[in-house]
């Protein structure tokens, strides 16, 4: 059943928080080298959803999480070495998390909790990553600077290069544009499409409009409920779709 | 068009009696302290010379230096240092780190604070009766240094922890998110930005135990002993407790004699404070988000 088109397979999914549940019931594929978007309103699930999938529940004991999720055709939650599955999956949060250490210490720790040593092969991996992150040109002569002085715009490249910089097969974002200014999320948006080509990307966005330029498909999340997903174009102006999605898409809603 | 209604002028006679009354708050409690630090130089200052610091005392304390009880006083800070930093930091370490919150995390912390309201006379007992005679170091520097570990723990716990605490919550979970365990997310990241603080509050914390008397009284310091301390098991003379005895249970000690002692002791805490806030300053300049 699992093809080799399906990245990532969620079935029966339920998140709870104590006696909140704030996800139930989710079946959703995620295919190789596709762009998910997920949309939804406040409270919807949608990062309950992103943490679910690296197990991130472990560190919030009010956190539940029920259901399967298969990575690769492997239960994550069956994953003995949970360290080497969150290495294979890069995060990126609403709000940018330069580290307090250097620009170029902020890349390369990901490659150094994995083992790599090598300066020259370091180098490498920090230009590398700062490069596809489109950071590298305004920050190539301050590497020694401190991540966490740089602007948010900068910062958020610098999480991308970061999440990068693990060699992970799925990347999530999570309302990466909101600290952001127009130009840079367009230059990230960029970005993403260009990596599509080598990892799976899963993106949550308030943006109906941005789920609208990136997503190949689009989730419609509402009240901890999948309410449906599709190609995104279809969602759009496609003729059989839930009428509270195209309400929700067409920002008339509630 | 901005005239002021009646409503406003009452406001601003409350703002005005409220600040009056803050400052002059402010002003009694600095009064006692600039009070004591003018006496005690006035009257210690003269006290003070090379050879009050180097030499023993002689005459029955009543002429003479205070060299044992200096180097005393410092062995005891020195040692219950040694003691209480490791322990204090990495049970600190545990509880804002590792432990999960559940009943038996809050029952410690709970316990914790209740050790740091702990009178210094009751930590003085437990001293004798666990390190003196069960533990069989005797009437020593390591029994009252450790009496004065125990006695400092919560509040190292509690700086500690606070520092910890103070490295936003964002940073560790960027890093488990990379695959990172709780270690080397500790290692990496939370230690190198609080190792200041921590250092920070635990001096300042320490610092204070250098006044002890009651803890160090029944567990190693002694009356006179002109001697130093060879080791970890000698008893030794300590300013706090030389203080007490010039002051109470010698009779004819020249009045800038005992000045002198205290102003010496209050002279170390302060340097230690000084150094702490230093730091601390220069920390600030330095912060990395
Ligand atoms: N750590 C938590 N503890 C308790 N409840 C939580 C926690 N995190 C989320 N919730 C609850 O779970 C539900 C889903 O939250 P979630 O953060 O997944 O929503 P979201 O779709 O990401 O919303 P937003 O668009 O505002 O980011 C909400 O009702 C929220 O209150
Ligand atoms: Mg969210």
């Amino acid at each position: 059943m699992v093809d080799a088109e399906v990245k990532l397979s969620v079935r029966g999914l339920r998140i709870s928080y104590g006696d909140h549940v704030a996800l139930d019931g989710v079946d959703l594929d995620v295919r190789a080298n596709e762009i998910l978007g997920i949309i939804g309103p406040a409270g919807s699930g949608k990062t309950s959803f992103l943490r679910a999938l690296n197990r991130m529940d472990e560190l919030d004991t009010a956190m539940t999480v029920e259901g399967d999720i298969l990575f690769d055709g492997r239960n994550v939650r069956d994953v003995r070495n949970v360290y080497a599955l969150r290495r294979r999956i890069g995060v990126v949060f609403p709000l940018p998390v330069g580290l307090p250490m250097t620009i170029y210490d902020n890349v390369a720790f990901a490659p150094r909790i994995r083992g790599i040593r090598k300066r020259a092969q370091l180098d490498e991996i920090v230009e590398r990553c700062l490069r596809r992150a489109a950071l590298w040109e305004e920050v190539k002569d301050r590497l020694k600077a401190l991540g966490s002085l740089l602007s948010g715009g900068q910062q958020q490249r610098l999480t991308i290069a970061r999440a990068l910089s693990q060699d992970p097969d799925l990347l999530l974002l999570d309302e990466f544009s909101i600290a952001v200014d127009p130009v840079t999320t367009m230059r990230i948006e960029d970005v993403l499409r260009g990596l599509k080509d080598e990892l799976t990307i899963i993106l949550v966005t308030n943006l109906v409009q941005q789920a609208r330029r990136l997503a190949d498909r689009t989730a419609f999340f509402l009240n901890g409920e999948l309410v449906e997903v599709g190609v995104t174009e279809a969602l759009f102006t496609g003729p059989v779709v839930d009428q509270r999605t195209r309400d929700y898409v067409e920002g008339r809603f509630g | 068009m901005f005239a002021a209604t009646a409503l406003d002028h009452r406001n601003r006679r409350t703002q005005r009696a409220f600040k009056a009354l803050f400052g002059l708050m402010t002003l009694m409690l600095i009064t006692p302290v600039i009070i004591i630090l003018t006496v005690l130089v006035v009257k210690g200052g003269p006290a003070l010379s090379m050879e009050f610091l180097f030499s023993a005392p002689s005459n029955g304390m009543t002429a003479g230096g205070i060299f044992p009880a200096l180097v005393g006083t410092v062995w005891l800070v020195a040692v219950a240092l040694l003691a209480s930093v490791p322990v204090g930091v990495a049970s600190a370490i545990y509880l804002a780190e590792y432990a999960p919150d559940n009943w038996f995390t809050r029952l410690i912390n709970l316990a914790i604070i209740n050790l740091a309201g702990v009178p210094s006379i009751v930590h003085a007992l437990f001293g004798v009766g666990a390190f003196v005679l069960f533990a069989g170091f005797g009437e020593s520097i390591l029994a009252a240094s450790l009496t004065l570990a125990v006695m400092t723990l919560p509040v190292v716990i509690v700086a500690t922890r606070e520092s910890l605490q103070a490295v936003p919550k964002a940073f560790r979970e960027a890093c488990w998110n990379m695959g990172a365990t709780r270690w080397q997310t500790i290692w990496k990241v939370v230690l190198p930005n609080s190792i200041s603080g921590i250092l920070t509050g635990v001096i300042l914390e320490v610092s204070r135990t250098s006044g002890e008397t009651a803890p160090i009284m029944f567990t190693g310091a002694a009356l006179f002993l002109p001697f130093l301390p060879q080791g970890v098991l000698d008893q030794t003379m300590a300013l706090s407790l030389h203080l007490f005895v010039l002051s109470t249970q010698v009779p004819n000690v020249p009045e800038h004699l005992e000045y002198g002692v205290a102003l010496v002791l209050i002279g170390m805490v302060l340097a230690m404070n000084a150094l702490s806030i230093g730091f601390r300053v220069y920390l600030r300049g330095r912060k990395k988000w």
